[in-house]
């Protein structure tokens, strides 16, 4: 293994500490229980938007935190979900009064922690909802397997509900909003290499020279299918044309039922693409291949995307949700609707997205 | 014969140093069909609990098995964090306030933890998961107790049943957790959660054993 770090047990830490020297005016950062928070929180009357996860995706979730995002990101070890002391104490720093929503993605050891804190949470009167991302075309059914995995939609997701919550949304606006955004955005991704945990050391699978694997998650694990490399056009028409054409997806997920402080099944469907969408198109690295063969991606996906009908009216082009130094890209596509590109163009001040923000006082201040 | 405060300590100090143990090879199972952390997942953990032992040493059986179930709980993380954590924790409560055991509360323990570990996971035995090993293992204790065998024997039984459940998951096809995302793909692999139910259970007849 080579990697530029000193011990590997300090591997999240001293990333951390590094981050929180770096970006001193947007975030913090607290140890045990370990997260990320916005260097003014908690912002009166303002929902406060929390994400976590594994580590090893950055940016995301802690490149997220900021004015007009994320208000806490709770970072696991790497690939491994955080815990829910993280996600519980998090939401005690960030809470105004107003509540917590809980951006999820579906992992089952995310979706356990995070349930668990959400019941903590809602024991100590702090109103809360985790909203699940469920978006990896790459899984087929969800009656066989535990669901689709929450990919590249989840930042979006982070952008588009922050933006809401900054303008003071409450807590149930937020939650309608963002599975609005889950159900609307689909993706899929590919790698060209492995990657390494450090704590493990060696690749979590080995891919051969003439190799490349479709399907993969966002942990490095090996996806659906292995198959001979094939070119960028290629290999973007493959993915493109699965987010395209894939159809109505159903499954049942569980919420929190604030007024029972219960569990409860809801039943979610994502309609399928159609002529005449706008859409978002993101084309992320998957940490290790670089912005120029992004752009190569971005070139085929926008051509097939007008022969299909689609209207890419934003996009975002980068690595954004990463597994370490996987060479791969994933591509995701969100339909949007007028308010979500108000609130996708609405100033944005995080560690790794940015755009629009003059005043970050002035944006703090909540809407009456 | 009866499962004493002292036993249980001894327990969870086996259950560390064997997980220590097989550190690299529950990630290695988990890096066939996972994501390549469980071994260290589960180490990190107990490495937490023996820490926080000391401090709950001289408590009843209940508060520390559910102070073990909250340190797994904070310190595991992935999906084996919130199960193993409620497995302890459920048994810590259905044992609340004993200094002793006999062999049936072993049992009544044993099942409340597996009770919790299928409520938060919704997981059933053949989904190629950790119920694969705790659910007929735990079974065949309590069906062995009431046929009137001796709680070695029973042990024995139990430890038996669980390395049969942990081998029936090679030829599985995963349905929850991560390894579902495989499909097809997941099948000839033992799955590492069902691998490290086993060595926990193992560790409780081998620390009765050592006992006699
Ligand atoms: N829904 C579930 N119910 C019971 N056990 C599960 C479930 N999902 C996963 N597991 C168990 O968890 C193990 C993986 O644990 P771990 O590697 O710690 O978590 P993660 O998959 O989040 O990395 C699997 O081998 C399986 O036995
Ligand atoms: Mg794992």
């Amino acid at each position: 293994m080579k990697k530029l770090i000193n011990k590997v047990e300090n591997v999240v830490r001293e990333s951390l500490e590094g981050m929180a020297l770096a970006h001193s005016d947007l975030i913090r950062v607290h140890f045990d229980p370990t997260f990320v928070y916005r260097a003014n929180a908690p912002v009166a009357n303002k929902v406060a938007v929390i994400s976590g996860g594994g580590s090893g995706h950055e940016p995301m979730h802690g490149g997220f935190v900021g004015v007009g995002m994320l208000d806490a990101a709770c970072p696991g070890e790497v690939f491994t979900s955080p815990t829910p002391d993280q996600m519980l104490e998090a939401a005690r720093t960030v809470n105004s009064g107003a509540g917590v929503l809980y951006i999820v993605k579906n992992y089952t050891g995310d979706v356990m922690n995070f349930e668990m804190a959400a019941e903590l949470a809602a024991s100590e009167g702090i109103p809360v909802q985790n909203i699940l991302i469920d978006d990896d075309v790459a899984v087929k059914d969800s009656l066989y397997t535990a669901g689709r995995r929450g990919v590249g939609t989840t930042v979006l997701a982070e952008k588009i509900v922050g933006a809401a919550a900054e303008e003071g949304r409450d807590l149930k606006a937020l939650a309608d909003l963002c599975r609005r955004v889950n159900i609307n955005g689909r993706s899929m991704g590919m790698a060209l290499t492995s990657c390494t945990v450090p704590a493990k050391g060696s690749p979590t699978f080995e891919l051969g020279d003439d190799e490349m694997e479709i399907g993969i998650g966002i942990h490095g694990e090996p996806g659906r299918e292995r198959m001979p490399l094939k070119s960028a056009d290629e290999i973007t028409e493959m993915l493109a044309l699965a987010i395209i054409e894939d159809e109505a997806y159903t499954r049942t997920v569980r919420e929190f039922d604030m007024e029972k402080g219960t569990w409860i099944e809801v039943e979610l469907t994502d309609p399928p693409f159609q002529p005449g969408d706008n859409v978002l198109a993101f084309v992320n690295s998957m940490g290790g291949t670089p912005v120029s063969e992004l752009y190569i991606v971005y070139r085929k996906l926008h051509e097939i995307c007008e022969k299909k009908g689609l209207r890419i009216v934003r996009n975002l082009v980068g690595a954004y949700i990463t597994s370490l130094e996987m060479q791969g890209v994933s591509i995701t596509l969100l339909r949007m609707d007028d308010e979500m590109i108000r609130l996708w163009d609405a100033p944005v001040n995080t560690p790794a997205l940015r755009w629009g923000a003059g005043s970050t006082a002035a944006l703090s201040q909540p809407l009456a | 014969m009866t499962l004493t405060k002292t036993d249980v300590l001894a327990w969870l100090r086996n259950i560390a140093t064997v997980l220590a143990e097989n550190k690299t090879y529950l990630t290695e199972l988990d890096a066939a069909i996972g994501d390549a952390d469980h071994g260290i997942n589960m180490d990190r953990g107990f490495q937490r609990v023996m820490s926080q032992l000391p401090t709950v040493e001289d408590k009843d059986i209940g508060t520390i098995l559910k102070t073990t179930g909250m340190a797994l709980l904070s310190s595991v993380g992935g999906a084996g964090g919130p199960l193993y954590g409620t497995f302890f924790m459920r048994m810590g409560m259905a044992v609340a306030g004993k200094e002793e055991l006999s062999p049936e509360d072993v049992h009544t323990m044993l099942a409340a933890g597996l009770d919790g570990v299928m409520q938060r996971g919704k997981a059933e035995v053949g989904d190629k998961t950790m119920v694969d090993t705790l659910a007929p293992a735990i079974r065949t204790l309590g069906n062995a107790l009431t046929a009137g065998h001796h709680f070695d024997d029973a042990l024995d039984r139990m430890v038996a049943a669980a390395e049969e459940g942990m081998k029936s998951t090679i030829p599985l096809v995963a349905r929850k957790g991560r390894a579902s995302y495989l499909g097809d793909r997941s099948a000839g692999h033992q799955d590492p959660g069902a691998t490290s139910s086993y060595l926990i259970l193992a560790a409780l007849r081998d620390t009765l054993k050592a006992d006699e």
